[in-house]
């Protein structure tokens, strides 16, 4: 039993793989035997645990989700503005839900602008932009404790051209997880 | 000897080093632009009696001075038809045919453990000593001398004081392996000898001097978030002066020394605030639901003029230091922002948006006119010379941040080039006290 139980724990990725290549039917075909089996060996939701039922096949926090709304954590923003476009919506409330069910969890709220204008006045316009977004995230349910905020201004680009193909990269608002 | 050796180690581990000690000049000065009617002077080499080079080659600081001023046009020293060093060996003759409308001699010789400096200066067509000064020097403040007897020239020729003998402050970003080092730097006025006082791992920005010129205040992001410091140059000695929640940002020494302005977004917003020095008490100036930032006092002390966006865009407004309605003072174009006020108090120099580009420009209290000085993309962080003559800015040379000056009719402009990294947010200093 032991060792049929090692042998399930390497199958389990291998498994995994399968689903996250071939699809949700795949997935769930592949589902029927570690989910009675690794039932055995603990108490916690295993259809969570190794997330073979979830839709998209992938295993662990929704955080960990490299196709769900969840991994989108950058909101941007048009020059001079701190207001969040519809199309930010709904990565927002995707946060805002998860962290109204992980009363734990901690999010850091980081704003950040073009090089544009002046140092100073972008570091305000960051902390604008960082509360625009913990504001739509507490509308949605996130407590005030969950959230933090800080802005860089322009002190840290993450594109260093001087066009707006980089600038519309660097205005924008971090959402980053301290505590999930 | 182990607590000192924790504390370096604390030091370290922050990112965090004060530095002292020379460095190499890294700031090179390009005239980019000149005034066509620049006086022309000749500086005769400096006398020197003993058979080893003189401890220093004032005659070229002093041309180096006039020259970046843009208002002297020195003659090369190869044309002179002679070198005198005492008053009886001019002839002026010889340097009217040179088409010197002045002269400066001088020399150099030991005394004590360091140096007496004499020089003079001569209006050419006059025939006539204008002015002669003795000096005493150490080895240590020699080119400090030579800047000083360029501000004599200046003021004697010119009427207005010479701040060839201040100094700047400015910040430098160096990239190299994916980190980038943040450096506090301060030089001479010319560019020479910048010395780091402050390297970080983390953002250092808006270093603002002390009226006395002996201390910077700044923000550093050390923490990880932004606190206001302020840090004796000559000592290293710093203190955290403001770490509220939010922002802590844009600090400006009141004219009288014991006042800060500053932002604050600890109750709210960005509004901005007075911080009595020592005490740590704070008085709100500003309450309003936008961004207020970038304080700059009036060479007064009652007001401070600084940027808004109550109106929905960035402008310039100015309030009383005791608080109360503010005025606005800038209606041309959609971005004015970053204001620095002049030290007669009647021009406020910022950054103004044309067309896309971010520019210098000079507001005249008076007149409420607004006049354009640069022609960058990118130009931001005015600060007047102390004696108003210049404005010295952070520009963009082929997609790196490089210093720059220019006179504030606009006639003449330098660049400083820093040869390593980003230059940024210059500072420059008052005069020495």
């Amino acid at each position: 039993m032991k060792s049929f139980v090692k042998v399930l724990v390497t199958a389990i990725p291998l498994v995994l793989l399968v689903a996250c290549a071939s699809g949700d039917k795949a997935a769930k075909k592949g589902a029927a035997m570690p989910e009675s089996n690794a039932a055995t060996d603990t108490s916690r939701d295993v259809r969570s645990g190794i997330g073979i039922s979830d839709d998209r096949g992938f295993s662990g926090n929704a955080l960990d989700d490299p196709n769900g709304m969840l991994a989108k954590r950058v909101v941007y923003f048009d020059f001079d503005s701190s207001v969040v476009r519809d199309e930010f919506t709904a990565v927002i409330e995707a946060h805002a839900a998860y962290m109204a069910g992980h009363p734990a969890a901690k999010v850091t709220l980081e704003g950040h602008g073009d090089e544009r204008g002046t140092r100073e006045y972008n570091m305000a316009l960051g902390e604008r932009r960082a509360k625009a977004v913990r504001q739509f995230l507490m509308l949605q349910g996130a407590s005030s404790g969950q959230l933090d905020v800080v802005s860089y201004g322009e002190e840290r680009p993450v594109a260093l051209g001087h066009e707006e193909d980089s600038w519309r990269l660097n205005r924008r608002v971090e959402i980053v997880y301290t505590s999930r | 000897m182990l607590k000192k050796f924790m504390r370096m180690s604390w030091l370290v581990a922050t990112g965090l080093l004060l530095v002292a000690g020379r460095a190499h000049a890294v700031l090179d000065i390009e005239i980019t632009q000149g005034v066509e009617s620049a006086l022309p002077i000749a500086v005769s080499p400096f006398g020197w009696d003993e058979p080893a080079s003189p401890p220093l080659d004032f005659a070229a600081i002093i041309n180096s001075d006039l020259r970046r001023s843009g208002i002297f046009s020195p003659l090369p020293e190869k044309d002179f038809l002679a070198r005198p060093r005492d008053a009886a060996q001019v002839n002026f003759l010889d340097w009217k045919i040179l088409g010197a409308a002045n002269l400066v001699i001088g020399k150099i010789s030991r005394q004590g453990g360091g140096y007496a400096v004499q020089f003079q200066l001569f209006d050419v067509f006059k025939g006539v000593q204008l002015t002669g000064y003795s000096v005493h020097s150490n080895e240590q403040d020699l080119r400090r001398t030579a800047h000083q007897i360029s501000d004599i020239i200046f003021e004697t020729i010119t009427g207005v004081p010479g701040a060839f003998a201040t100094r700047i402050a400015y910040v430098t970003a160096t990239t190299s392996g994916g980190t980038t080092q943040y450096s506090l730097l301060v030089a001479d006025a010319d560019g020479d000898s910048p010395r780091p006082v402050l390297n970080s791992r983390q953002p250092i920005l808006s270093p603002s001097w002390s009226p006395d010129g002996s201390t910077l205040a700044y923000v550093s992001f050390e923490s990880g978030r932004p606190a206001i410091y302020t840090q004796e140059i000559a000592s290293g000695k710093r203190d955290r002066i403001a770490a509220f929640g939010g922002l802590n940002g844009a600090p400006a020494w009141s004219p009288n020394g014991k006042e800060l302005a500053l932002v604050l977004s600890k109750d709210g917003n960005p509004d901005i605030y007075v911080m009595t020095l020592g005490t740590g008490q704070l008085r709100r100036i500003t309450d309003s639901f936008a961004i207020d930032t970038e304080p700059a006092w009036t060479p007064d002390g009652r007001s401070i003029i600084f940027t808004s966006d109550r109106g929905g865009k960035p402008q310039i407004y100015r309030v009383s230091s005791r608080g109360g309605s503010a005025e606005r003072l800038t209606y041309e174009g959609t971005y004015n922002a970053r204001p620095g006020v002049s030290p007669d108090g009647k021009l406020v120099a910022m950054v103004h948006a044309q067309g896309g580009n971010y520019r210098v420009a000079i507001l005249e209290l008076a007149t409420k006119t607004l006049r354009v000085l640069t022609k960058g993309r990118l130009d931001e962080s005015p600060s007047f010379a102390p004696n108003g003559s210049m404005v010295i800015y952070a520009t963009e040379d082929r997609n790196r941040g490089v210093l720059a000056a220019v006179s504030v009719d606009g006639r003449v402009h330098q660049r400083l080039s820093e040869q390593r990294g980003e230059a940024r947010e210059p500072a420059w200093s008052p005069f020495r006290q």
